[in-house]
């Protein structure tokens, strides 16, 4: 007896050993390969290639623009641009209300701050250190500053003054002075100043929505009002809307499509309805083969064949979904109830009868459930495939990033970006669970 | 039919009413005409709904193909082409493929690094997000939704955006890929993982507060080693979509095998050997770690039955 509990206690011990191993050899293990991984993804090093300037102007232009007053030193045209583009140029004679123009061009910056063009001559008033003036020309920008040392935010040489305060940025070189005020916000969104409804409160819209006044000839004012803002020259938002429309369309057209087609080939590769091994293996390899060769591959050889758009996205979602369906239909397939198949059979039903009245019903809730599912997983992938192939919001995304100062843009393509999938999310599982509840009473 | 029946409750007002006027009976004639027309009905709408799916993907497929650049049916004949071309080549140059497997190999290895560690960052976030996120396990059950919430968002967001904006910032890599896979694979484990411990038993956890544990000892010793053998079987699948999303990424710029393929695509022809010897190197590691972490899964999920 003695022998017997020594025997369980050598094998109770050991079994403690084997746990007490494992409970500290897997956390060693993690640690160890993030280890590995942080030696050769040189994070240590990440730190002397990251830009922080570039993180910098990304931030900070994603919620703020600027609006430039320049004049040509030469000519003496003074100019108001938003952001600096023509898009965004104000027309000749008009300002915003802290710029008048004149004889003098006064340009408020808030705060105390005040620039004046006066003549070729420049001032710029800052409060708590002085006045500098400058005549900017042929014999350089020629600028005079309060007495003392430069400060550091002032940068200034023979042929160029930069002066950066918080109420913006002054920049002055022999042939151009140009002032930036910064705002908060995202410039012209609604409508870009050529609009008649630009610079319009939220209640004045309303009001004219209503009115009978036309303010664009033979047009409603409603319509006038939709027209202006799909047809923003700044942030196209027609264009904007019709790719996230076009991404849907990939991943709608991909993911039922697969469905679709993978249903008839999941019955052959069903061990209960297809008893010939060989055509069983058959099947599952080729959707092996669709699954295995991944959506990356699908969409590099069929924009070969397809040219960029969201049909190539559509079928490269179509493919790889048709190997994963393929999969999870004849693995459902081989978990049917066979009563309800011999019940339709005892009808007399022929084979098509007997899938459709005893197999599908059984099925739909679960497959349709899946194929939801993916919709929204698929809505993401349809973001990327775009980046690669050329079409919907992803090649939108790319292209703002690829030009580095529409950062504005991205950040409004990302909010969309998330809009879009949460959506997509939302709707795909408001279904799913009235498939799950008219399941309970369907049967 | 022999015998009257007896109409079932919750069948529509109309119906009720024939119910009373026959005194509880209902003749078997209207019971026919009801179930008849409930039928035509039934058919009906799914005829409706069959016809408005169809139209759908038709007037889709439609719209898609006039987006395109090239059309469908122009362009499915030339499906082939290209793959011919890089098997062709390929072909043409069968000595030199073991050559290249053995160039690609660092890149692939980058490419399921990145795979590993985003999952594996991601499954320490999402575990941590889940234990906040469940009722009765969560440290602060207040800010419960906005955990849940959380993931939700980090769930949506497609790994590109993260990884060209963290492009811009770090310069191409693997990092900015980790991270970009990392996040949203927090978010989706993190979903997955709280519906697992909402099935947790409750006593280890009280037996370990009656002995002064903390939160974090607490989940540690109480919460994870139930959830343990779950949450390994939704990594591994995590993993497997992990590497594909990881050799998307490096062919948007972040490095591993995606961005050797882009390289190896711009050549064009007369260096398409080496596309396909990645094309070859890729297909063989989703396929070995599908398997893998497929047999791996099923054992996990034999021994959970004990």
């Amino acid at each position: 007896m003695t022998a017997l509990t020594m025997d369980h206690r050598i094998a109770a011990s050991a079994r403690m050993q084997k746990k007490r191993l494992f409970a500290f050899g897997i956390p060693a293990l993690i640690f160890v390969y993030l280890a590995y991984i942080f030696i050769s993804f040189d994070v240590a090093g990440l730190y002397h290639r990251a830009d922080i300037d570039n993180a910098r102007t990304l931030v900070a232009d994603s919620y703020s623009y600027k609006t430039h007053v320049a004049r040509d030193n030469r000519s003496g045209e003074v100019s108001v641009a938003i952001e600096g583009e023509r898009k965004g140029t104000y027309p000749e004679g008009s300002s915003p209300d802290w710029v008048t123009l004149g004889d003098e061009t006064v340009v408020d910056l808030g705060a105390g701050h005040i620039v004046t063009y006066a003549g070729t001559q420049v001032s710029y008033d800052i409060p708590g250190y002085g006045l500098v003036t400058a005549d900017p020309g042929r014999n350089g920008v020629q600028a005079e500053f309060p007495a003392g040392e430069l400060p550091e935010w002032i940068n200034a040489s023979k042929n160029r003054v930069t002066i950066t305060t918080e109420a913006g940025r002054l920049t002055i070189t022999r042939n151009r002075t140009e002032v930036l005020r910064y705002f908060t916000g995202w410039e012209l969104f609604f409508f870009t100043l050529d609009s008649p409804f630009h610079g319009k409160g939220l209640g004045e819209m309303i009001g004219l929505a209503f009115s009978s006044d036309r303010v664009v000839e033979g047009k409603s004012n409603i319509a006038a009002m939709v027209d202006q803002f799909l047809n923003n020259k700044m942030w196209q938002h027609a264009s904007v809307f019709w790719a996230i429309f076009e991404t849907i369309l990939m991943a709608f057209l991909g993911t039922f499509g697969a469905a679709i087609i993978s249903l008839p080939l999941a019955f052959m590769a069903a061990k209960n309805f297809t008893p010939l091994r060989s055509v069983r293996f058959g099947f599952r390899r080729v959707f092996d083969f669709l699954r295995g060769v991944d959506g990356l591959i699908w969409t590099i050889i069929l924009s070969r064949a397809f040219g960029p758009g969201p049909l190539t996205g559509a079928l490269a979602i179509l493919l790889t979904d048709t190997g994963s369906f393929g999969k999870m239909f004849s693995e459902a397939l081989e978990n049917v109830d066979k009563k309800q198949i011999e019940g339709v059979a005892s009808t007399g039903a022929k084979p098509l009868q007997r899938y459709r009245f005893g197999v599908i019903p059984q099925l739909t809730p679960v497959l349709l459930s899946q194929v939801l599912y993916y919709l929204e997983s698929n809505t993401r992938s349809a973001t990327i495939i775009g980046a690669i192939t050329g079409g919907g919001i992803g090649l939108l995304l790319t292209q703002a990033m690829v030009t580095q100062k529409d950062w504005e843009e991205v950040s409004y393509y990302i909010i969309l970006i998330l809009l879009m999938v949460m959506m997509m999310d939302w709707l795909s599982g408001i279904l799913r669970r009235k498939l799950i509840k008219g399941d309970g009473g369907g049967h | 039919m022999p015998y009257p029946m007896y109409l079932p409750a919750e069948n529509s007002g109309d119906n009720k009413m024939v119910d009373q006027s026959a005194g509880g009976i209902m003749p078997t004639a209207a019971i026919r005409g009801a179930y008849l027309a409930q039928n035509r009905r039934k058919r009906l709408y799914g005829g409706v709904l069959l016809v408005f799916f169809v139209a759908l993907m038709a007037g889709g497929f439609d719209l898609a193909d006039a987006r395109n650049a090239g059309g469908f049916w122009n362009g499915i004949t030339h499906v082939f082409d290209f793959p011919a071309e890089v098997l062709g080549e390929a072909a043409g140059k069968l000595h030199e493929l073991p050559a290249h497997f053995v160039t690609f190999l660092p890149a692939l290895i980058e490419t399921v690094n990145i795979a590993g560690a985003s999952t594996l960052v991601g499954a320490m976030m999402a575990l941590v997000f889940s234990l906040l996120a469940t009722r009765g396990l969560a440290l602060w059950p207040r800010a419960i939704p906005l955990f849940r919430r959380l993931m939700d968002v980090m769930r949506a967001v497609p790994e590109i955006v993260i990884a060209l904006v963290l492009i811009f910032i770090l310069g191409g890599g693997p990092v900015p890929a980790m991270i970009a896979i990392a996040f949203h694979t927090a978010g989706a484990l993190g979903k997955l993982f709280s519906e697992v411990n909402e099935n947790v038993d409750l006593k280890p956890v009280d037996g370990l507060a009656s002995v002064g544990g903390n939160w974090s000892q607490r989940m540690l010793f109480g919460v994870v080693p139930q959830v343990a053998p779950n949450y390994l079987s939704y990594m591994l699948l995590r993993f497997e979509i992990n590497i594909r999303a990881s050799a998307i990424l490096g062919f948007v710029g972040a490095g591993g095998i995606g961005y050797e393929l882009k390289n190896a695509m711009s050549w064009g022809q007369g260096k398409y050997d080496e596309a396909a010897a990645i094309f070859l190197l890729l297909f063989a590691t989703i396929v070995v770690v599908d398997q893998a972490s497929g047999v791996i899964r099923n054992r996990l999920s034999a021994t959970e039955v004990h």
